[in-house]
């Protein structure tokens, strides 16, 4: 049975947990305080060493991306937090800000230390007003502490940091479209290479890193390298979040180390609702493939989930049982990639258009058999063919669950409607005769 | 602009803090259309204009901006947004009957917006709280674990000119104006109001403290 390891979670249940005083009494700021006297090299080849990858979905190694910058040249070089969460059923490092914004500053103000930036910014999504605002306090804390701003605790580093709310648009969670829209622009994606790194906000040498990534740099700095390397597998080292929702008894968070599987985590959170069986779910949001009860024993780790066909992403354990469609799972996610594509390359613009009309289409049972090759191929066009992973993203549902579900596509032709009651998938009691009105998205969204 | 002379001082006083949060004054137009938004309940013309006289942009390159970003409104918005989730996961759980009975209880759609101005209503997409689903956003709120009837009551409440008060946030909902200002980054003092986590967020700390795991010597 592998166990728990409440981290960033640990704080959580304390009394008034998101302030400066409370963090500070389990022991916060410590970690800075003991970075500002380590070399900026060693802490950087520190997070090298710990194994600690990106926990906004791609896995980047976080020490090697901070080992991407040029030599300093005298002249700004900028951390940039990607706290846009909105990948569907992604929802941790929300959780995390408005429980504990202060590990998220810390970890902010050492990196910063790490890789010699002076002005570093939080790009919080501007849909979660109160995480804002415990994100403001929390910055306005540290700064009165002493543990933002000038000279801090004499160590003659100084740091500004601004927490700047978006406007709603998934696409700024991409890190290239995430600095346009800092920069005031429309958030759509850049061409890669330059990367950030060279090339980042305002054209300066810019580290990108997601939230929890961040909010992890603290605890390594405080219990060292082979204390976080000690947990997770060969190379997916340490703890993460991994956040269970859906038709499961209780939905949540839970920090466990790298390599857990959902067989150990549902008999954490008490199996499936009313005992129902798991139909599939999505091991890392909506973007990646989705998977079946085949794979319950599947480690959660970056390398098994991808042999077996996903991504491990962002650990977003989207759980559905046998009353739930999958054509009207992925048609909903489909219309969502189409609602946020940015619009700036044709196959995902025109593409999830395409797909949209398609599945809506199937999902009233209007289809024809010819209309699921036509899905796949539709995929085929857009997969790889834009700057940015949203298109790639779009195409995963859909091309993983006519893999595995291709049957239940077919019921919907042959019958002329869909097969499922879509009242026997919902929290609540009501009559299926009410949900036969089922509003569309399509004007909705246009 | 139209903007009477005390407005405009206010406008333009604020304006130049968040200007001084950047190292680029560009970078201050995303929390500027927040302010606009604070004062006009909307981005309006005269809104448009400030920003691109305060920043050198012009008018069309800051509607560029305006018209990318969902949260922007281009009509005179609702005294409250109220956003009903129907992304997949929620929708399942029940947001899609949540959305039906709310459209039809305060008689508009998506998008839309009542005619006395208290309420304008939204098909959510996901807002980063699919454990507590089916979820309801008020002016960016949380209301977690809806029902119909849930939803109905917090929604009347409204319509009465009622407060009402968010599962995670303040002790009552503040204004879309209100809140448009606390998104231009000024504080309104309310962060200490709330509860730190709601229950499934603990769920996993509440496992590891009921089987005595910790993280202080790695894991097993």
């Amino acid at each position: 049975m592998t166990e728990l390891v409440p981290v960033l979670s640990a704080n959580w249940d304390q009394e008034q947990s998101w302030k400066h005083a409370s963090y500070v009494k389990g022991g916060g700021y410590g970690a800075l305080k003991k970075a500002l006297g380590i070399d900026k090299a060693d802490l950087v080849q520190m997070v090298k060493d710990s194994g600690l990858r990106g926990r906004g979905g791609a896995g980047f190694p976080t020490g090697m991306k901070w080992g991407f910058l040029p030599p300093d040249d005298g002249k700004p070089r900028y951390l940039v937090v990607n706290a846009d969460e909105s990948e569907p059923g992604t929802c941790k490092d929300i959780p995390l800000m408005m429980a504990n914004p202060h590990v998220l500053v810390e970890g902010v103000a050492i990196t910063s230390y790490a890789i010699g930036c002076n002005h570093a910014f939080i790009y919080v999504r501007g849909e979660v007003v109160h995480v804002y605002r415990r994100l403001l306090q929390a910055v306005r804390e540290a700064y009165e502490a002493g543990d933002l701003g000038k000279n801090i605790h004499g160590s003659g580093f100084d740091l500004d940091v601004t927490v700047h709310a978006g406007a709603g648009a998934y696409i700024c969670g991409e890190e290239t479209a995430l600095l346009d829209s800092l920069e005031g622009r429309r958030g759509q994606p850049r061409l890669k290479p330059p990367f950030p790194a060279v090339a980042g906000l305002y054209a300066r040498p810019t580290v990108v890193n997601n939230v929890e990534s961040v909010a992890s740099v603290p605890a390594i700095v405080e219990r060292g390298v082979e204390w976080f390397a000690g947990m997770g597998t060969e190379r997916s080292k340490g703890h993460g979040l991994f956040s269970l929702s859906g038709h499961v008894e209780k939905p949540g968070q839970y920090e466990a180390s790298l390599g857990i599987t959902l067989r150990e985590l549902l008999e954490m959170a008490g199996g499936m609702r009313g005992g129902k069986s798991l139909k599939f779910w999505t091991p890392g949001g909506s973007s990646t493939p989705i998977f079946t009860e085949e794979h319950l024993d599947t480690p959660l780790d970056y390398e098994s989930v991808g042999a077996a066909g996903s991504m491990l992403g962002t650990r977003a354990l989207q759980i559905f049982d046998e009353t739930t469609c999958v054509v009207r799972a992925v048609t909903r996610w489909t219309e969502f990639y189409k609602h946020e594509s940015c619009g700036k390359c044709t196959p995902c613009r025109e593409g999830t258009f395409w797909l949209t009309q398609i599945l809506k289409r199937l999902e009233a049972g209007n289809g024809t058999e010819a209309d699921i090759q036509q899905l796949l191929d539709t995929c085929d066009s857009i997969a790889g063919r834009s700057f940015c992973a949203l298109g790639d993203g779009a195409t995963s549902s859909i091309i993983s669950s006519v893999k595995l579900f291709r049957e239940e596509y077919e019921r919907h032709v042959t019958e002329g409607k869909c097969p499922f009651d879509h009242a026997a998938s919902a929290l609540f009691d009501y009559t299926a005769a009410s949900s036969t009105s089922e509003p569309t998205t399509e004007e909705a969204h246009a | 602009m139209t903007y009477d002379e005390s407005t405009l001082t206010q406008l333009t006083a604020d304006a130049e803090q968040i200007v001084s949060r950047y190292p680029v004054p560009r970078s201050a137009l995303l929390p500027m259309l927040h302010l606009v938004q604070s004062v006009d309940g909307f981005v309006s013309p005269d809104g448009i204009a400030f920003c691109a006289d305060q920043l050198g942009l012009t008018s069309a390159e800051v509607s560029a901006v305006a018209t990318f970003y969902t949260q922007y409104k281009r009509r005179p918005n609702g005294e409250y947004q109220v956003g009903v989730c129907t992304n997949t996961l929620c929708a399942v759980m029940g947001g899609d009957e949540i959305w039906k009975r709310v459209s039809e209880r305060v008689g508009v759609g998506h998008d839309e917006t009542t005619a006395d101005g208290k309420i304008s209503l939204e098909r959510l997409e996901c807002n980063a709280a699919c454990d507590f689903a089916p979820v309801m956003m008020i002016n960016w709120e949380f209301f977690d674990n809806m029902t119909p009837e849930s939803a109905l009551s917090v929604v009347n409440d409204i319509l009465d000119g009622k407060p009402v008060k968010p599962s995670r946030g303040p002790d009552a909902v503040p204004t879309f104006k209100e809140v448009s200002r606390v998104l231009a980054g000024f504080e309104d003092g309310r962060a200490d109001e709330g509860v730190g986590a709601g229950e499934p967020t603990l769920a996993g700390l509440k496992v590891a403290k009921d089987q005595g795991w910790t993280a202080e010597g790695g894991a097993k």
